[in-house]
């Protein structure tokens, strides 16, 4: 009786002595990752990690195959999503009143300034990042069979990424913000530009109702802030969360990153600097690729030149996260997010400039609200997201520049892309445009005819011809993707760096009047 | 005795559509209709019945001395009302193009946002603006006037 009670006791207190490692060893079942099985259950035992497969192809861990611009993009969104949750402690959403809080964040919460520079700063980095991210994609021909899917969960998440930068430059409500607003929900509202020309905006006002949804109400005030606010820290981060997901999970399913036909001889030398492969042999069972359709990993592709995912893949991703918020820390540092005055609906913020990647649709826009804003930006999402059926080559595929015509033909397309945008602009910006010589052209005209519409029909014809001089879509779409790419660069500059009060053309900010 | 495909010989033969499959579709089929009109009601949800704007008629004391030619603006409207020797006319000053208030000059008025021009009686002279500034309806006599920005007259209509 006696020593089986002092057992119970001794029991117990062993429990309690060896309960962080048992607590430790239910968590983590599969003990270190220390041989080949232990970094397999590391990854699949792990909900996070499993997005990943549990080997990594050496190919994929270059640095020059993707320069882990995706790794870069969700890096700064983790940091944006961490950074915006603290802010929302502070921030308030109602006119006036916001301002005040963002101030507050600014001036008065501790560290409050420097959390608000890093999430303004992260999500400049995500806009860049998601970009450059694509045209790698792009680039590299990796869209391709099995990855049309794949590219189309991408173009997704490009628009959600630009939809969250949008909406989040609402929340200041300061001078800047509610004009850029104003401008962006007219351009939701520009649709009538065309329905005005046609006389039936009575019967038929799209370009109304789809303004008074985004705003909640006529004019830009609480209800509309209320609901950029929603979509700011709720519905976009869902979408974008939930895409990304899928996004992961699907490179996972589509046999890793797109490789070129001959990688084994390309990563050959690499395969002695890792890590042995398979160490302890496993047998290999094809019993996967009974199930499993198509040409997965193992199916047909010689020796498999991967290793382990932890630690190969995951201290590269680590290293990718570090180096992300170590740029936006520096950023923050020692630039400040920026806070005009009040918001003031009487008087406009003169210039009132949207974010920078914006600003090159702001140029097209004043020459037609409904082209500039809606129809060539439509024209270039649809088509992004046509590419892979589109180009249906297999030349190419995975290498930088892959395809006929290769680096030399991007060469050249950058150079037509720049000259064409720069020429244009330039004639517009020293001669004026239709209204200017003929003031009583019908707005028709000038929809269908402004300076963002001949560069779309230049590059358009530039794509056709090379893509007949090649014979080939995947040459074609290397001229247009470039082109757009070009022209993109130009308006952004143009918008951003030359336009200065009234739009008007300034070599530099400093010849601003009153500056 | 002959049968036909299909006809039922003892209740263990297999049904022409097994019930299983028949419950299940049509479960799924009422699931799928609830969702379709639940969506419509969420669907209509984000525009409200009664829009949460200001007013848009307001009355206006304009100023016995305001000279001919100069615009009268009401605090916190975006309305230029003038006099002239035929009357009393008001013109929005929400630029047509993208929303910016405009500002008067010599010639009429400018948008600092694109730089759309207009004449003095709102025609479109330079820039993206796709119509001209419209007129608004004015009402009333004698130093009180009633301005409505939501309907529009004809240019030249003065009161
Ligand atoms: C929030 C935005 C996005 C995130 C976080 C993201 C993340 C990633 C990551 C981590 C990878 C793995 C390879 C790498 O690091 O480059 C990847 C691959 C890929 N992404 Fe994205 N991405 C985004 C947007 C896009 C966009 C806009 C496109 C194109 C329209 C796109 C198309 C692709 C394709 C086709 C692959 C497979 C590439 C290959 O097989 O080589 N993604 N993405
Ligand atoms: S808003 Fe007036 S010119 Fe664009």
């Amino acid at each position: 009786m006696d020593e089986a009670k002092r057992s119970a006791l001794n029991e117990f207190w062993i429990n309690l002595k060896t309960a962080p490692g048992q607590i430790y060893r239910a968590m983590f079942r599969g003990g270190a990752p220390v041989s080949d099985r232990t970094r397999s259950s590391f990854v699949f035992g792990n909900v996070f990690l499993h997005l990943h497969s549990v080997r990594t192809h050496l190919w994929s861990l270059k640095w020059s195959t993707t320069m882990g611009l995706g790794l870069i993009t969700t890096a700064a969104f983790l940091i944006t999503l961490v950074t915006g949750i603290l802010l929302m402690f502070y921030y308030k959403p109602y006119p006036d009143v916001a301002y005040q809080s963002i101030k507050d964040i600014h001036f008065i919460v501790p560290t409050g300034r420097f959390m608000r520079n890093i999430h303004r700063w992260a999500a400049n980095v995500m806009v860049v990042a998601v970009i450059l991210h694509m045209a790698r994609a792009f680039y590299t021909a990796s869209y391709r069979k099995p990855r049309e899917f794949n590219w189309f969960i991408g173009w997704g998440l490009l628009v959600t990424t630009l939809a969250l930068s949008f909406t989040g430059y609402l929340l200041p409500w300061d001078q800047l913000a509610y004009w850029a607003i104003t401008i962006g929900a007219n351009i939701a509202q520009s649709p009538r530009e065309i329905t005005d020309a046609m006389g039936i905006t009575e019967y038929f006002d799209i370009g109304g109702l789809q303004r008074e949804i985004l705003l909640g109400s006529e004019i830009v005030g609480e209800e509309s802030l209320i609901r950029f606010y929603l979509l700011h820290v709720m519905i976009l981060p869902l979408i974008l969360a939930m895409l990304m997901a899928v996004h992961f999970w699907r490179i996972r399913k589509d046999g890793g990153l797109a490789k070129p036909k001959n990688v084994d001889e390309l990563v050959a030398a690499d395969q002695k600097e890792h890590y042995p492969v398979f160490t302890e042999a496993p047998q290999k069972t094809y019993q996967l690729a009974a199930v499993v359709k198509g040409k997965t990993p193992a199916v047909g592709s010689g020796p498999e030149n991967t290793v382990p995912s932890m630690p190969h893949l995951f201290y590269a991703e680590l290293g990718v996260l570090m180096f992300t918020v170590l740029i936006c820390f520096i950023l923050a540092f020692v630039s400040d997010a920026p806070l005009k005055e009040l918001a003031n609906p009487l008087v406009p913020e003169n210039p009132a400039k949207a974010p920078w990647y914006f600003l090159g649709l702001q140029e097209i826009v004043s020459f037609s609200a409904f082209m500039g804003g809606i129809g060539i930006p439509m024209l270039c999402w649809i088509g992004l997201g046509l590419i892979p059926f589109l180009d249906k080559e297999t030349e190419g595929t995975g290498e930088w520049f892959g395809g006929p015509g290769g680096a030399k033909l991007v060469g050249w397309s950058a150079l037509y892309g720049f000259a064409t945008s720069i020429a244009v602009e330039a004639f517009a910006i020293r001669f004026g445009w239709l209204r200017e010589w003929f003031p009583d052209i019908p707005q028709l005209v000038i929809t269908f005819v402004n300076p963002g519409t001949v560069i779309t029909v230049l590059y358009a014809a530039f794509s056709i011809w090379v893509l007949r001089r090649f014979n080939s879509t995947r040459a074609g779409a290397l001229a247009l993707f470039t082109c757009f790419l070009a022209g993109f660069i130009v308006l952004t500059v143009i918008g951003t760096h030359f336009r200065g009060p009234n739009w008007d053309f300034f070599w530099s900010p400093s010849h601003w009047p009153g500056h | 005795m002959t049968t036909t495909p299909g006809e039922k010989q003892s209740r263990f033969d297999p049904e022409p559509m097994p019930r299983r499959d028949f419950l299940g579709l049509a479960a799924l089929g009422t699931m799928i209709a609830a969702f379709v009109v639940s969506l419509f009601g969420m669907l209509k949800l984000p525009k409200a019945a009664v829009s949460a704007s200001p007013s848009k008629k307001y009355k206006v004391l304009l100023p016995d001395a305001l000279p001919e030619g100069e615009a009268f603006i009401p605090p916190g409207r975006n309305v230029a009302i003038y006099r002239d020797g035929e009357g009393v006319y008001a013109l929005s000053t929400v630029c047509t193009h993208l929303g910016c208030i405009v500002k008067a000059n010599a010639k009429g008025f400018e948008c600092p946002c694109h730089g759309s021009g207009f004449a003095k009686d709102g025609v479109v002279t330079k820039g993206p603006a796709p119509t001209a500034l419209p007129w608004l309806k004015v009402t009333g006599g004698a130093g009180v006037y009633t301005i409505d920005e939501d309907s529009h007259v004809k240019a030249g209509t003065k009161v």
